[in-house]
């Protein structure tokens, strides 16, 4: 699987221009290790896939909003940011599509065609359950499995040595990688802190209760939680956690021998109300942490994907509590060296009466198995049999063309 | 009478396991878990093992105290060699030991056959703590809960104190292995004497308490019959020993009553204070207020005291007066969980019982397991737990543990975890929650589940 090159006098800055061109052009790049220098080309077991579940349904209309949609402001005026080039306004994605603001990492990406946007996709079904969406958004199936398409996807992954390939980062493994293909899982030490939004549903929880109630609030407030400005997005040191994590995946599928494919989840992303304050945090959150896994994978970001989904949509109209309910179409990121980015891909179904589904939600354009299939099948240079096991019934489902560097 | 069929398993169980049907006669099923001698927990050190680990351990550590020193001392001649001196340091056979007794501790706990059963050893191990905080108990509390609480948690409160007394977890923690009486063979050699730890403590906690009216000569009098109960530490049998050579000779006079010498004594001393009408009275509100609330209705403690009385002591009898008192079945949960329940019956009720979560998270809460701060042991009203920050640690470790728990189904969960006592407000903002660790997270975080 690895090439490796006899260490001359010469050779470390000419290998090093070979490394940055062969980094531009997603070739591959070389890595002094001690005495030896391996390059890692494009064998497949050397590419780096990366999944981000961002559970509780991102609004994908308003984290990439189609700021010339005559429709957007009527639906939700509440929601709606300046265009592009005002102040606190969308980072442009091309002269259609705007970017939220707190995505200023992801948009960098995007700039150098590291990251693209699919918009008005969502997976076969139409559960509006969180649950059930998620346990068949991992299963990667119309109906619950017992694994998850990532696992499956394993299974017919080479094994790379004593280190399992795939790698779970955070306190459990998610359904998306649990099956008869052993993974491995990574925990930092110590205890994760919920979001903002769940401290405080919780706070709601306890509030009428005349003990606990105040010791949870003088507890939250010790910890820096505004009181009454619920959702004040930003206070939140323990949002750090997801960028930890983030950084910590990177380090270790950097390692040479290392895991090559690992999964993560953010959570909070339910914006039931005041969603431009609460939905903050979580964004932050998310980009910090993209940011981080890029510069922690260094020269292995070049053969790196990462895909960052969602079991579904939100409503196209916000509600009357400046928030959005549980809707179909949404957005799924892609990024990473390997991909071919600074694209919105989507066709777009509008906003209109005729363009929305059920007249409610964002209606999907596009099948989120297309956009995995592609990855297992252009990116992990999985076989046909091997990406069919993952998505079962999926067969009428084609894997999307042009999303990866050739 | 749906709400009984819970209320029992929460509020004298551990709470109900995942896919645990309630018990159908709530009432039979805690009576039936006091008769007989209960099913003993398997395995576990006995005494000797944990003495005999402790002394092996402090023998590695001199010697590789030792081999550092000279390692080093030679090595500074030559070329300094940090950290290589004796190797890498290994689990030392007392820490091997302590790890195993603590999961066993919690797999017990998560799949206990009685569960009122071992809250009652809970409550008497807590009653009569021994804590890890003196280094000199060692593995010790696991052996005292088999040997000296379980035989007796639904016998005699006598025959308990009595084993606990003379049980070497409670003797090293309380210094009497060190006590000798001043006019003792050894008392009248050495220069050491009489330690009065273990006699202010059993007068003060395990009996009487200080309603009991007892002076600082009956503390003194008390050590002096209690002197010559020792245990070898470091040698054969590694266990309690009797020492005539330390135990102070002559009559004794405590609480007006005479007791002779010898090595019958300290045990009629003992028995006449587990059955003094302070000790029941001590005994019931404890029991009054573990059971039933912060603080107790009267009525509570007086038909506790009363069974004491009656029964001389019949822990059996306590237990089953105490699932008989109207106020220990009412609604609704009043009685704020200590992490212990806490964490244990959310294990129980996520059908995720790992062992090796339960004890770090035991760790994390404050209540790290044989390890109260004092000899009063872990405090058992609200007001000890339920502070602020105690509250955020609760809900990072309930949103911690909740990320393990992967596919767990929430209606089953709450159906264990509170059955109707789940709350409207609870069961609908877990419906909204955004996933289903959210979802339990919020399950675990509400008041009526922190309550049993």
């Amino acid at each position: 699987m690895t090439d490796r090159m006899p260490c001359t006098a010469e050779a470390p800055h000419a290998s090093f221009r070979v490394s940055r061109r062969g980094l531009l052009l997603g070739l591959g790049a070389t890595m002094a290790l001690g005495g030896t220098r391996a390059a890692f080309g494009q064998a497949p077991g050397e590419r780096r896939f990366v999944v981000v579940l961002l559970r509780g349904a991102l609004d994908g209309l308003y984290a990439v909003q189609p700021y010339t949609d005559p429709k957007l402001t009527e639906l939700r005026a509440p929601l709606r940011l300046p265009e592009p080039g005002q102040p606190e306004g969308l980072l442009d994605l091309g002269g259609r599509f705007g970017l939220h603001p707190a995505l200023s990492g992801l948009h960098g990406m995007y700039a150098a065609n590291q990251a693209l946007v699919v918009h008005a996709v969502a997976g076969p079904y139409r559960s509006r359950s969180h649950f059930e969406a998620q346990d068949l958004l991992e299963a990667g199936a119309e109906q619950r499995l017992t694994s998850g398409w990532l696992n499956r996807a394993l299974q017919a992954m080479p094994s790379t040595g004593e280190v399992r390939p795939g790698l779970a980062v955070g306190s459990g493994v998610p359904l998306l990688l649990r099956g008869s293909a052993p993974v491995g899982s990574y925990s930092p030490p110590g205890m994760d802190r919920p979001s903002d939004d769940l401290m405080h549903r919780i706070a709601a929880l306890q509030q009428a209760d005349p003990q606990l109630g105040p010791a949870f609030r003088e507890g939250m407030r010790a910890r820096g939680f505004a009181e009454t400005a619920l959702g004040a997005g930003d206070t939140d040191p323990q949002r750090a956690s997801f960028p930890r994590l983030a950084a910590a995946a990177g380090r270790l599928l950097a390692e040479r021998g290392g895991p090559r494919v690992a999964a993560l989840e953010l959570g909070g992303w339910d914006t039931h109300a005041m969603q431009a304050n609460r939905v903050v945090g979580p964004m932050r959150a998310l980009d910090a942490g993209l940011v981080e896994l890029r510069d922690a994978l260094g020269s292995d970001w070049a053969r790196t994907a990462v895909l960052v989904i969602t079991e579904f949509g939100r409503t196209a109209r916000a509600n009357g509590n400046r928030g959005t309910d549980h809707g179909t179409g949404g957005i799924a990121f892609l990024l990473g060296g390997a991909v071919a980015g600074g694209r919105v891909v989507t066709d777009w179904p509008g906003l209109g009466p005729d363009g929305l589904l059920e007249n409610r939600d964002l209606r999907p354009t596009a099948d989120l198995r297309a956009v995995a299939k592609a990855l297992l099948r252009d990116h992990l240079r999985l076989d046909p049999r091997a990406v069919a096991q993952a998505f079962p019934g999926s067969d009428g489902v084609g894997a999307m063309r042009g999303l990866l560097q050739t | 009478m749906t709400a009984r069929r819970h209320i029992a398993p929460i509020r004298f169980g551990l709470g109900l396991r995942l896919g645990e049907a309630p018990p159908a006669d709530p009432e039979a099923w805690l009576a039936a878990q006091l008769v007989g001698p209960g099913t003993p927990p398997l395995g576990g050190a006995t005494t000797a093992d944990a003495i005999r680990a402790r002394a092996e351990s402090i023998t590695m550590r001199r010697q590789r105290d030792r081999t550092q020193a000279a390692q080093q001392g030679g090595a500074m001649a030559a070329a300094p060699q940090p950290g290589m001196a004796a190797g890498p340091p290994g689990r030392s056979p007392l820490a091997e030991l302590l790890r195993s007794e603590m999961r066993l501790w919690a797999e017990r706990r998560l799949d206990t056959p009685e569960p009122f059963r071992d809250r009652l050893v809970d409550f008497w191990m807590n009653h009569f703590t021994v804590s890890r905080r003196s280094g000199v108990v060692g593995a010790l509390p696991g052996p005292l809960e088999r040997e000296a609480i379980r035989p007796h948690v639904t016998g005699r409160f006598a025959d308990m104190l009595v084993a606990v007394t003379r049980h070497p977890a409670m003797l090293v923690y309380l210094d009497n292995h060190v006590s000798i009486g001043p006019n003792s063979e050894l008392g009248r050699r050495a220069r050491r004497g009489l330690n009065e730890n273990l006699a202010r403590e059993v007068l003060e906690l395990h009996t009487l308490s200080p309603a009991g009216g007892y002076t600082q000569g009956d503390v003194q009098q008390l050590a002096r019959i209690l002197t010559g109960w020792m245990v070898a530490m470091e040698r054969e049998p590694f266990g309690f020993i009797w020492r005539p050579a330390a135990h102070e000779p002559g009559p004794k006079s405590l609480l007006g009553r005479r007791f002779g010498d010898g090595p019958d004594s300290q045990e009629a001393a003992l028995r006449f204070l587990a059955n003094h009408p302070a000790t029941h009275r001590h005994l019931a509100v404890k029991l009054a207020r573990h059971f039933v609330a912060d603080d107790p209705p009267p009525a509570a403690v007086r038909a506790l005291e009363e069974v004491l009385r009656r029964t001389e002591g019949d822990l059996g009898a306590a237990a089953q007066a105490l699932i008989t008192l109207p106020a220990a079945w009412e609604p609704p949960l009043g009685k704020f969980r200590a992490p212990q329940d806490f964490v244990l019956a959310a294990t129980r009720a996520s059908g995720l019982e790992r062992p090796d979560f339960v004890v770090p998270a035991l760790a994390a809460l404050g209540q790290t397991i044989w390890s109260a701060p004092q000899p009063n042991g872990w405090p058992d009203k609200a007001g000890d737990w339920a502070g602020p920050e105690a509250l955020m640690r609760r809900v990072d470790w309930a949103y911690t543990f909740c990320g393990r728990l992967g596919r767990a189904d929430p209606a089953a969960v709450t159906e264990a975890a509170l059955g109707p006592f789940a709350r409207a407000e609870t069961v609908s903002a877990m419906r909204g929650a955004g996933s289903v660790r959210d979802a339990l997270t919020l399950l675990f975080a509400s008041p009526e589940f922190m309550r049993r």
